[in-house]
């Protein structure tokens, strides 16, 4: 219990996340060494987030899941026209999760969950290249699910429940690619909105018509995060009447896309476990990321993104190797939902594969340590945000992106 | 047994973080990507006037030095491996200089609105930190002096502080200087250059212009030391003179650079005001066409019929006025023929004053330049007497106005410069860098790069600064970009061009 509280407690001094889409794939251990698996696998108190539906199957009473992963990103940027590059400092994001679930009856369970499935933090070197698309850029959301699960047949379950997000923002880029105060400081704008709640719902179902085979369905709404209340401070702003730019309120809205998972899992040989999830995320409600000033005078901004839904392939093993070991690995190959002239650098995400491997250790019948790792490589990829104007003429943005995360991660699961 | 276990698997663990550390498949950073060619960009000196030091908004001032074309040079070579780059730079960005504690150049323009909004130029206010009293007396990579003229570059005593304020030597040479005797080329020289670039000779004919023809055209007068401020330099002398700087700068180097000299018409400072801007209501066009009336129908005939002036001389002498908008300014002409004192004479009989005021006097045509300074007394009250209007009742005096013939006179000298410095590059082997086309391409129609456009328009074309005169970051960007072309093709080197619309262009700020 003691190391559950020093999860939580690390976790939530540091809500920040791995960037990418800013979707962040990493809702617990056991299925993140399976390739993010998990929508037909019946585990752990995971299920909460990955298909509340299989919680009533669980064996146990009272199922306890606690992790956190430690996101360590590296994105680099060059662009050989001008013998531009710049690599980006990012702190280590901390996403995690904390999930219980209790059997009620033989055919009822209810479970909470407390997880961060999106987030980005990005922090490029002040006054690079891009710098008047993005300097940094820290986006956290929390979301709380209580959860219902019922068995309808032994067969077949359903389960879900509502979601409260609590999330917040803080940005920053530079006015424009040039304008500077009279010490050459570039002028820069702050945006940073916090305590910004949402609700939204998540429901699962989940068909077993074989003893080694299960089928998984879970659908998790689309949340809109509107920022009404947050704030805008302009910075080394030239002292002129020219450049209006006063502190001020500000309004936006930041979508966290609705994703659909479907999978089945197999087991075989006893002591070995196939799971197969596809995902579709819902990004086309990405429009743009427009910023509205509260001040006349300061025009307002607006960023298109033009985000598609995209399609997410994982594939995991789990091998029971011994009474105290259960080993896991898979492959998740990650379509961008950026499209062509949309690369925006505070999202610098193209197609990615995920890597992943993972243990379990059976410290005693009620506690388990989860590890996971998880290596998320992107390909080279030249990209452009064609989106940027400048008195109303498009300047894009060029040049070549380079990252990658190392993700490792660790969990307890304490059942009784 | 678990503490090595761990230990191994830590170190492990660490490898292979760092064997998975992100990169390019072909980095930009890596040695070779981008090369100097020919060119050996470990010390590069560039030498010059005030568009070298970068020099801008009638000021130097540090951001300025920053975004002198040398700097942004030295930061594209040293992606090829280029060495580090040092400037003398001042101590704020204010730009006014002391000397001893007094102040002997004004502090920078920037573009400030006035009490009506209407954007303009203004002087920074401030007082300014750098004195040129306490001298540097180093030499540095960028060796550009700020109203140095040809034949300063190797004049002992240029940069002797004892002789700012008589005048023969030069306030930012002056804080710069190794000593009182030291020279431009022999402090630029000392560092033993592998590369350098020359700009030089703008001066030589841009005082003349600046001044409205102020000075004398010197053609012909191949002694620099008899010369004035505000004179032009004999080409000749200019090309024995820069040769003999291009031969010492060149000694031991693997290469280097020259620029010509653009054409000075082409800058805002001569193309801002135009020449027929004077509005005047009926009543008052009336009144000044019967004052000007014995002018235009009795003196210059008069003067014509005992064969003082031409016929012609007479006929660009009158002086019209209209209803209406665009009536040009009347000026003193110093090409014309001065007639006060045979006004002053029978059978005129002037007054001494009006027949000062008629001595050389016509009305502007569009074949004049008037020059920005012009815009401060156009149509304005002179002095106290309110009947006194600048341009109309009173003529704007000859340093406001470059007259056609004048501008012969620049055009004649700098085409003789740039013929010369062609030679003198083709002779030596070097780069060379046609300024005064690129300028041109500028002025005319706008020159277009990664959707940016820079004009010559004053204030808003973005290519110059507040003085009219001095690029503006943006403009020396392009410069630096001119200069790396030329050198990539006659060296094979491949540095990268600057992306110009990075560079800013005029600051504004209100005092």
């Amino acid at each position: 219990m003691k190391k559950l509280l020093i999860f939580a407690v690390f976790a939530m001094t540091a809500a920040v996340t791995y960037a990418g889409g800013y979707r962040v794939s990493l809702q617990g251990q056991k299925s993140l060494a399976m390739g993010h698996t998990g929508v037909a696998v019946v585990n752990s108190a995971e299920l909460v987030f990955f298909n509340p539906a299989g919680l009533v199957y669980l064996e146990n009473k009272l199922n306890i899941s606690a992790g956190v992963s430690g996101v360590f990103s590296d994105v680099k940027y060059q662009n050989t026209e001008f013998g531009l590059s710049s690599e980006t400092d990012s702190p280590v994001g901390t996403p995690f999760y904390l999930y219980a679930s209790y059997q009620a009856t033989d055919w009822l369970a209810f479970g909470l969950g407390v997880y961060t499935p999106y987030g980005s933090s990005v922090e490029y070197p002040t006054d690079w290249a891009g710098s008047h698309l993005v300097n940094n850029i820290e986006l956290a959301a929390i979301y709380i699910q209580p959860t219902v699960s019922i068995r309808i047949f032994p067969e077949l379950s359903i389960g879900g429940g509502p979601i409260y997000v609590t999330g917040s923002v803080n940005f920053n880029r530079n006015l424009n690619r040039t304008l500077a105060d009279i010490d050459g400081n570039r002028s820069n704008v702050e945006i940073d909105a916090s305590g910004v709640n949402a609700w939204g719902y998540t429901i699962g179902a989940m068909f077993t018509p074989t003893d080694n085979i299960t089928i998984g369905f879970n659908y998790r709404s689309e949340i809109i995060l509107d920022a009404d209340d947050g704030e805008a401070t302009f910075n080394n702003v030239p002292n002129s009447p020219l450049t209006p730019f006063a502190d001020t309120a500000i309004s936006a809205s930041l979508p966290l896309p609705a994703e659909l998972t479907v999978g089945f899992s197999y087991s075989f040989c006893e002591k070995w476990l196939f799971a197969f999830d596809y995902n579709r995320a819902f990004w086309d409600v990405y429009n743009s990321l427009d910023i509205d000033f509260a001040d006349p005078n300061i025009p307002d901004s607006f960023n298109a993104r033009n985000y598609k839904n995209a399609s997410i392939y994982r594939f995991g093993l789990q091998y029971e190797a011994t009474d105290k070991f259960t080993l896991r690995a898979g492959y998740y190959f990650d379509e961008s939902p950026v499209q062509a002239g949309f690369f925006a650098p505070e999202t610098p995400r193209n197609d990615s594969n995920g890597y992943t491997a993972g243990l379990t250790f059976n410290l005693s019948d009620r506690f388990q340590i989860d590890a996971s790792f998880l290596y998320l490589r992107f390909k080279e990829v030249d990209a452009s945000y064609d989106f940027y104007f400048e008195n109303g003429v498009a300047v894009p943005f060029e040049g070549t992106y380079k990252s990658n995360s190392f993700i490792p991660g660790l969990g307890v699961t304490y059942r009784m | 047994m678990k503490k090595t276990f761990i230990k191994y698997l830590f170190v492990a663990s660490a490898a292979f973080l760092v064997s998975c550390e992100v990169d390019f498949e072909d980095p930009i950073t890596d040695e070779g990507f981008y090369t100097t060619g020919e060119a050996n960009m470990s010390s590069f000196v560039a030498v010059g006037n005030s568009l070298t030091a970068g020099f801008a908004d009638g000021a130097l001032y540090i951001t300025g030095q920053e975004n002198s074309y040398p700097n942004i040079l030295a930061q594209q070579f040293a992606l090829a491996g280029g060495g580090e780059f040092t400037q003398p730079l001042v101590n704020d960005n204010l730009g006014g200089l002391l000397l001893s504690g007094n102040q002997i150049a004004a502090n920078r323009f920037v573009l400030s609105v006035d009490a009506n909004g209407n954007p303009g130029p203004a002087v920074l206010a401030g007082t300014p930190t750098t004195d040129v009293a306490n001298g540097l007396a180093s030499p540095f990579n960028n060796m550009g002096v700020p109203g140095a003229k040809s034949y300063h570059l190797i004049a002992p005593g240029y940069g002797d502080v004892n002789g700012v304020l008589t005048g023969t030597a030069n306030p930012y040479f002056a804080r710069m200087a190794t000593s009182s005797s030291a020279t431009v080329i022999g402090d630029a020289t000392s560092l033993n250059p592998s590369f350098f670039s020359l700009w030089i000779g703008n001066n030589d004919i841009l005082s003349y212009a600046t001044s409205g023809g102020s000075g004398v055209d010197q053609t012909g007068n191949p002694d620099p030391s008899t010369y004035g401020p505000n004179d032009i330099t004999d080409p000749t002398a200019f090309a024995g003179i820069v040769s003999q700087e291009v031969e010492a700068l060149a000694a031991g180097t693997s290469g280097g650079v020259l620029l010509n000299i653009p054409d000075v018409t082409s800058i805002p400072f001569f193309t801002t005001v135009p020449v027929n801007s004077i509005p005047l209501d009926e009543a008052t066009a009336a009144q000044l066409n019967a004052t000007f009336a014995q002018y235009n129908d009795v003196i210059l005939p008069t003067l014509v019929a005992f064969s003082v002036i031409s016929a012609e001389e007479a006929a660009s002498r009158v002086i019209s006025f209209t209803p209406g908008l665009g009536n040009a300014p009347i000026i003193r002409d110093v090409d014309l023929t001065d007639v006060s004192a045979i006004l002053q004479g029978p059978p005129a009989n002037l007054p001494p004053e009006l027949a000062d005021l008629l001595g050389q006097l016509r009305q502007a045509n569009e074949n004049d330049l008037l020059t920005l300074t012009a815009a401060g007394v156009l149509g304005a009250q002179i002095g106290d007497d309110p009947t006194a209007i600048g341009g109309v009742s009173v003529p704007l005096e000859n340093q406001f106005v470059l007259t056609a013939n004048e501008q012969a006179r620049v055009a004649a000298a700098g085409a003789a410069y740039n013929a010369a410095l062609q030679g003198i590059a083709a002779a030596n082997d070097l780069a060379f860098v046609d300024a005064r086309s690129a300028l041109a391409q500028v002025a005319n129609g706008g020159v277009t790069s990664n959707g940016i456009t820079i004009t010559d328009q004053f204030v808003t074309g973005g290519a110059f600064s507040l003085d009219g005169v001095h690029p503006t970051p943006r403009g020396y960007a392009y410069t630096a970009n001119l200069i790396i072309q030329a050198i990539n093709a006659k060296y094979g080197a491949t540095i990268p061009l600057v992306d110009i619309g990075t560079f800013g262009t005029v600051t504004a700020a209100n005092n």
